[in-house]
C-alpha cells in the first residue's frame, strides 16, 4: 500500500494587480479539486480569510510553491514579495505585472507628484479644499495610523526579491499553469532558475494562423476600430498595429482567434532584452517609404508610440520610466 | 557613441584618420556592418550605460551597400526620436548623418558639431535615474 501522497503548501498573492490572474488560477474550474487535492493553499487573499500574521508565524521555506502577481507599487507589496520570499522554496513571479511591470507599470510615465496632484486634486469630480492627501503615518488619540508608502517608480517582482520563475500573460493561460504545476506537483525536473515558464520560445508571428505574404509594405497604419478586418490577413499587413513580432508564444492566440492583434502581455522573446525596443524594429522594416517627410507621416499614425511598445514592459525596459 | 557602417562610414571614419585630420575625441565609434544592423535596443541601451549621445552614419540613400539597409534604419531613426521624446528625453541626443567612404572631411566635421551639441544639452542622466528606484 502505498503512502498516502505529501500534499504541497501554495500560496497566492495580488501585489498591485487587478485582480485577473487571481481569478485565471479560479480558471481550472472543476480541476480545482485536483489542485486542491494535491495543494494545501496557505495563504490566498482572494479566496482565503488568512492574514499577514499567519504567513509571518510560518518558518522559512514553509511553503512549496508562492505565485505573486501584480507589480511592486508600494511598500506593503514589497514588504509581502520578501516575507513570500523567505517562506517560500519556489517563487513564481505569475503574470505580466509582477514579470514586467504590466499595465500598473505605465505609471512610470508619471512621478508620485503628478499622480497625486491628479487623484486628489486635479480629478473633475474632487473638491478637496484642505488639500488632503494620504499620509504613510498619522497621529490619532488611540495612536499612530499607517498606510503604505507609495512609491515614485513601479517596480518588478525581480526588482526587490530573487525570482525563481517567470510565467508570463495577462493573465497566464490557465492551461500553462495547469502544466506547471502538474509538473511541481509530480516532481518533473524544473527549469534553472530565472527561467521563464509555461510560454513558448518563438515570436508570434512564427506560429500565427493568419495569412502573410512576403510583400510587406504598409504606407498607413489604422486604429483597430478604423478598418474591417477580413479575418485571415496578417493584422500587420492590414495596417493594423500588433505586437506580435516582439512577443512569446503561449497564449495560444487568444486574442488572434477573438479577432484582436496581439497586444504583447506574454512579453519579449528569449533573444530580445528590450521588448519596445524590438517592435520599433519590426514596425519601422514594414514601412514602405523612403523619405523622411513620408515616414514621418505614416508615423503620426502611431498616437502613442511608447505606450503602445511598452504597453506591458515599461518597467523591465532600458529606458523604465520617463525623465523628468 | 558613434554606429558606424563598415563600407561607407566607417571608411570614412578611417579616412579622416588616415587624413590626419584633427577632430573632437568624445566619439567613441562602434562599426558595425550595415547602418540597417542598428537596432534600438543598441541605441537605449548605450544611452542606459552612460552615453550623453548617439551618432549613427551610414551610406548616403541609394548607396547602401545591402541595398536598402540605410532606408530600414532611417524609418528606425524617425521612430526612435518620437519615443525618446516621449520618455523626456532630448531628441538632438539621436543623430543620424549618412557619411560615404570619401567623406572623411565630412566626418570629422560632424563629430565636432555634434559634441558641440551635446556639450550645450549637458550630461544625460538617464544612467542615474535608471539605476535608483525611488
Amino acid at each position: 500500500m502505498a503512502e498516502e501522497k505529501q500534499k504541497i503548501k501554495m500560496a497566492v498573492y495580488w501585489g498591485a494587480a487587478c485582480g485577473g490572474c487571481c481569478v485565471s488560477v479560479l480558471d481550472v474550474h472543476e480541476a480545482l479539486f485536483d489542485v486542491v487535492a494535491a495543494a494545501d493553499l496557505v495563504f490566498w487573499p482572494i479566496a482565503l480569510d488568512t492574514k499577514y500574521q499567519d504567513v509571518e508565524d510560518m518558518p522559512d521555506g514553509f511553503i512549496d510553491l508562492t505565485l505573486y502577481n501584480g507589480a511592486v507599487r508600494n511598500s506593503e507589496n514589497e514588504h509581502i514579495a520578501k516575507l513570500l520570499r523567505q517562506k517560500s522554496k519556489i517563487l513564481v513571479a505569475y503574470g505580466s505585472c509582477s514579470h514586467m511591470g504590466g499595465i500598473p507599470g505605465l505609471a512610470n510615465f508619471s512621478t508620485k507628484e503628478e499622480i497625486f496632484d491628479r487623484v486628489y486634486h486635479d480629478t473633475e469630480s474632487t473638491i478637496n479644499t484642505e488639500r488632503v492627501v494620504p499620509q504613510p503615518e498619522f497621529e490619532v488619540a488611540e495612536g499612530v495610523l499607517e498606510l503604505p508608502v507609495f512609491y515614485n517608480d513601479v517596480r518588478t517582482l525581480a526588482d526587490v526579491v530573487e525570482v525563481d520563475y517567470f510565467m508570463p500573460g495577462c493573465p497566464p493561460q490557465t492551461a500553462r499553469l495547469v502544466e506547471v504545476f502538474t509538473a511541481i506537483v509530480t516532481g518533473a525536473e524544473l527549469p534553472p532558475p530565472g527561467s521563464v515558464i509555461g510560454a513558448g520560445d518563438k515570436a508570434q508571428c512564427d506560429e500565427c494562423s493568419r495569412k502573410k505574404t512576403e510583400n510587406k509594405g504598409v504606407k498607413k497604419f489604422y486604429r483597430p476600430w478604423e478598418v474591417v478586418d477580413d479575418g485571415e490577413t496578417c493584422f500587420l499587413e492590414q495596417g493594423i498595429l500588433c505586437m506580435g513580432p516582439a512577443t512569446r508564444t503561449g497564449c495560444d492566440f487568444r486574442c488572434i482567434q477573438g479577432n484582436a492583434p496581439c497586444r504583447g502581455c506574454y512579453g519579449p522573446t528569449p533573444d530580445s532584452t528590450d521588448p519596445g525596443a524590438k517592435m520599433m524594429s519590426a514596425i519601422a522594416s514594414v514601412i514602405d517609404e523612403k523619405e523622411p517627410v513620408a515616414i514621418d507621416k505614416v508615423l503620426d499614425d502611431l498616437v502613442d508610440p511608447a505606450g503602445y511598445f511598452y504597453r506591458y514592459s515599461l518597467p523591465s525596459s532600458y529606458i523604465r520610466r520617463k525623465m523628468s | 557613441m558613434a554606429f558606424l557602417c563598415k563600407w561607407c562610414s566607417y571608411t570614412g571614419a578611417d579616412l579622416a584618420g588616415t587624413s590626419r585630420m584633427e577632430y573632437k575625441p568624445n566619439v567613441h565609434a562602434i562599426r558595425v556592418m550595415c547602418s540597417g544592423r542598428i537596432e534600438p535596443t543598441f541605441v537605449l541601451k548605450a544611452f542606459r550605460q552612460g552615453a550623453d549621445g548617439v551618432l549613427i552614419c551610414g551610406c548616403h540613400p541609394g548607396d547602401c551597400h545591402y541595398q536598402e539597409g540605410n532606408y530600414k534604419c532611417l524609418r528606425r531613426f524617425h521612430l526612435l526620436k518620437r519615443y525618446v521624446k516621449q520618455m523626456g528625453i532630448e531628441p538632438e541626443r539621436i543623430k543620424l548623418e549618412w557619411i560615404s567612404a570619401s567623406e572623411g572631411k565630412q566626418y570629422a566635421e560632424l563629430v565636432n558639431s555634434f559634441t558641440q551639441t551635446i556639450t550645450e544639452l549637458g550630461p544625460c542622466h538617464i544612467k542615474e535615474t535608471m539605476e535608483v528606484l525611488t
